[in-house]
């Protein structure tokens, strides 16, 4: 096909972060009026590609990136938002950049307002002093709305929109941009409802045709076969693969997202395999109030002695789940313990009911930083079961004191057992590493002898090798100790590696379960909400 | 035919909210005016001496209220350090009075005069709030009693032995500071005076009325123009406002500065209509009592308007009128509204900001149901 200069070229993209290659030679390109599709998972580098096409701060403060970015054949450099905007590069974001207070055309003129000389400002010759001309801000913001085949009145306060009305304006605000060529496309239909996911793709069509260039980020594969006219798939900060679109199918798509190595370890058997005749857990229609991590109703049921995995994109609400079930968010639903109901929004409650929780968020919530090992072992079960106290005097029984002998040797059994490494159980916890800061956490977890484990993101920023010692020793737990775990991580080969099933979760409800064996394809189209299977 | 019919059944509900609505949005300002009738009616006080004292107050008190709209505007909150533009306003008071400057150029030059200092105090003072967004009130007020131990060092050690002031009826017996109460005799009444007609027997200082109108007139001007929708949007969303070009640091700072400046002005006017400084102590009360009549006439620490400032201290001032007078006739003793009244100053702030995370959780609240309805 004979096409013309593109747009936008980026060559051999490279960029780190403290060291962790997260873009490595990524090239992509766009010609005038193409709608270039870019998928990938979490973590694939899509959002940092972004960041440096719009000159993000955050880039330039971590040491910028190496390779080149071409507008119009012309090579750029683009070192802030304003020069990006500048040179015509849009972007529609995926959290709103809207202000509530202010009406539709206000957030679509903001800082570009169109303004008219009066005395004052002529006096003092700033444009600070300049009037706003309202009825000229409306006219344009009309006619950006109308490109877009909104009807909504401009005059409007954005306090109160639909959700996907919303969207709407914040592209209505890019397109009015006169200078705008290139616009970039964040996750856009992430908070949309399939109606107004349609419409937005109806918009993206007809923007293209107006000779817009479109860069489109997204995780719903369907979208991207309905519109893309190229698509790039990012794994683990590498392009992967590049296809047109006759030659694209959704499940290839999805292979190529996910694909990665699994290295098959054998777990050790059990005497009697789980089953959905003996269930530990259940839970129904979950709502969590996380935020970015919404929970929308999630049903699950959980057998017992099984390391049941919880995956999803990231912001589907994964990470609610444990969260809201532990009482550090505020959530309502039903969850239930061997048959019995669980009072939610009170963690207090949930942990005498024997469900413990190791956070992913170690070093705020998981641990007491300044204080040793041996405490952070202990607290949490001194002030749920009263355990390693001991009644002083002895006349009041009401009063206890830490009971220190039987808190150091149950320390030191947990340092042997789960092999942490340290000078002693008096060392703080914060001059520990990362993997043996997780291991103190699972051994204050422990110290109230859980019958169901939840643990969030328990190999996050730990080195490989500890990854492995932490799974392993998940397992162990496991296998020896007969404690249900549900697992959650934005690592899938971690979760296909030692859970017995994977829930994936999709918007904030069970997308479906898949045994770990189950292929990438059926793993990435489930994350992209694609199918929806019931348990097997 | 079924069209109305709707309507009538649609719109029932909608009215009687309205009105739910009036009242929550405006609960403070209808108790207030509630208390002040009831306390006036208590202390059977004479309309016309009523009257006389809310007008003088309203004319020596707007211009400080006024000063607080344009940082709430800019989500600052309230802003503590207006006393600092006091301070400022009461340094030129001195400085005039000391060059015996009189009458209306005599105020005049004094504003002049405190507007650089103020401007600076300004400046700085944003640097500061700048640092640490977020907490920016507390941070204001404690900018204000920090301030406050500069100012004493200037007027209490320096004048004299650095700063030449040679006039004896000004400094303390031992020659150094300023005496505590200066008398402004060259710039007292400067303004109420001008022209002071009496209708009906209230005395109406019309050209101090007419500054302070004026001022209403320029901030509402400024909040029409682009420093006035670069506040605004500052106030909703530092984080967005950036992101789309707005220099929020910058803007941040000149909503302090014009705030500063105008209570600089604002004290001038109060102490031109008083005709005594209290070196030491004019300033201090300045901070909480133009916020607290801020919000009694309804304002939040989100939102203020002009009307909110002329309800407010209307309001608060008639309150204070009759409040001791109240406490006079039922008590006979007048300390029990004194009480009242300086009770009523902290608990309204209290009770204001309180109301406002409040209300603040319950919109959160709202949010996550629309959220969760939506899907």
């Amino acid at each position: 096909m004979e096409r013309a200069q593109q747009v936008l070229e980026m060559k051999g993209i490279t960029k780190q972060y403290f060291g962790n290659t997260v873009l490595n030679d990524v090239s992509i390109d766009l010609y005038p009026g193409e709608i270039h599709a870019l998928v990938g998972e979490n973590g694939a580098g899509k959002s940092t590609l972004m960041n440096i096409l719009f000159g993000m701060p955050v880039i330039h403060s971590t040491g910028g990136f190496s390779g080149e970015i071409l507008i119009d054949g012309k090579k750029v450099e683009l070192l802030s938002p304003a020069e990006a905007m500048q040179m015509g590069i849009g972007m529609v974001h995926q959290e709103f950049m809207l202000l509530p207070g202010f009406t539709i055309t206000e957030n679509i003129k903001l800082n570009r307002e169109t303004t008219r000389k009066n005395a004052l400002s002529r006096l003092f010759k700033s444009e600070f002093l300049d009037y706003l001309d309202t009825p000229a801000m409306r006219k344009d913001a009309r006619h950006a709305l109308d490109r877009l085949d909104m009807s909504i009145d401009e005059w409007l306060p954005v306090a109160g929109l639909p959700v996907g009305y919303m969207q709407f304006v914040e592209i209505a605000r890019e397109i009015d941009k006169k200078e705008v060529k290139i616009l970039v496309f964040d996750e856009p239909t992430a908070v949309l409802t399939e109606t107004e996911a349609d419409r937005l793709l109806g918009s993206l069509r007809r923007l293209a045709a107006d000779g817009i260039s479109i860069l489109f980020i997204t995780h719903r594969l369907d979208e991207v076969m309905a519109v893309a006219d190229r698509i790039t798939v990012l794994r683990d900060g590498e392009a992967v693969a590049r296809l047109n679109k006759d030659e694209a199918v959704v499940e290839r798509i999805a292979e190529l997202m996910v694909g990665r190595r699994i290295e098959k370890v054998d777990l050790p058997p059990r005497d009697k395999e789980p089953g959905d005749e003996d269930l530990a857990f259940t839970i129904d229609n979950l709502m969590v109030d996380m935020p970015g991590e919404m929970v929308r109703g999630l049903s699950l049921s959980v057998r017992r002695g099984e390391i049941l995995g919880i995956g999803g994109l990231a912001g589907h609400g994964k990470l609610g789940i444990a969260n809201g079930i532990m009482g550090l968010y505020p959530a309502s639903g039903r969850v239930s313990k061997n048959g019995d109901l669980i009072p939610l929004n009170s963690p207090e409650q949930v942990l005498l009911e024997g469900l413990a929780f190791v956070s992913e968020d170690r070093r705020g919530v998981g641990l007491l930083l300044d204080e040793p090992i041996e405490r952070n072992i202990g607290v949490t079960a001194m002030q749920v079961q009263h355990k390693f106290l001991r009644p002083w005097p002895r006349f009041l029984s009401g009063l206890r004191l830490e009971d220190r002998k039987e808190l150091r040797a149950y320390s030191e059994e947990m340092i042997r057992k789960l092999d942490i490494r340290c000078l002693g159980p008096t060392q703080p916890v914060r001059s520990l590493s990362g993997g043996n800061q997780q291991k103190v956490c699972v051994a204050k977890a422990l110290a109230l002898d859980p019958e169901i484990l939840f643990v969030s993101e328990p190999t996050r920023g730990i080195d490989v090798g500890a990854k492995r010692l932490v799974l392993d020793l998940l397992v162990r737990l496991n296998r020896e100790h007969n404690v249900t775990i549900l697992m959650t991580s934005s690592e899938l080969g971690e979760l296909r590696k030692i859970c017995d099933r994977v829930a994936i979760v999709y918007r904030g409800r069970l997308a479906g379960i898949l045994p770990p064996d189950a292929s990438d394809a059926e793993f990435g189209l489930m994350m992209a909400g694609r199918v929806r299977k019931e348990a097997i | 035919m079924t069209q109305t019919h709707d309507k009538t059944v649609e719109s029932r509900p909608t009215v009687s909210l309205d009105m739910r609505r009036m009242i929550l949005t405006n609960g403070v300002p209808i108790l207030f005016l509630v208390l002040s009738i009831t306390m006036a009616l208590v202390a059977g006080l004479n309309i016309t001496f009523l009257l006389n004292e809310v007008v003088t107050r309203l004319g020596r008190n707007s211009l400080l209220v006024l000063s607080l709209l344009i940082p709430v505007t800019a989500g600052m909150g309230l802003n503590f350090s207006i006393v600092i533009g006091a301070m400022a306003g009461q340094a030129a008071a001195i400085a005039v009075t000391y060059w015996r400057i009189t009458g209306v150029q005599g105020f005049l030059l004094a504003c002049l005069l405190s507007t650089p200092i103020a401007a600076i105090a300004g400046w700085l003072a944003g640097n500061v709030l700048n640092r640490a967004k977020g907490r920016e009130m507390i941070t204001s007020m404690i900018l204000g009693f920090f301030a406050n131990g500069i100012y004493q060092l200037i007027f209490l050690f320096l004048v004299g032995p650095i700063i030449p002031l040679k006039d004896p009826a000004m400094l303390l017996p031992q020659g150094i500071g300023v005496r505590n109460t200066v008398d402004l005799i060259n710039i007292s009444q400067a303004l109420d005076k001008i022209w002071r007609p009496v209708i009906g027997g209230v005395r109406i200082p019309v050209v101090t009325l007419l500054v302070s109108a004026g001022m209403c007139v320029l901030i509402g001007f400024l909040l029409k123009t682009k420093i006035g929708q670069n506040l605004r949007a500052v106030g909703q969303d530092m984080h967005i406002a950036e992101v789309m070009g707005i220099k929020v640091d910058k803007t941040r700072i000149i909503a302090m500065i014009l705030s500063t400046v105008i209570a600089g002005w604002g004290q001038l006017i109060f102490l031109q209509n008083i005709g005594t400084l209290n070196t030491y102590n004019s300033h201090e009360q300045v901070g909480m009592f133009s916020i607290a009549a801020l919000l009694v006439g309804g304002a939040s620490t989100r939102r203020a308007t002009i009307w909110h400032a002329i309800a407010g201290v209307i309001l608060f001032h008639t309150l204070f009128v009759v409040s001791p007078l109240a406490g006079q006739r039922l008590f006979g003793v007048p300390q029990i509204g004194e009480y009242f009244r300086v009770f009523v100053a902290y608990g309204i702030i209290a009770v204001a900001l309180a109301l406002h995370a409040w209300q603040g959780r319950q919109v959160r609240r709202q949010e996550i149901k629309e959220a969760m309805l939506t899907e």
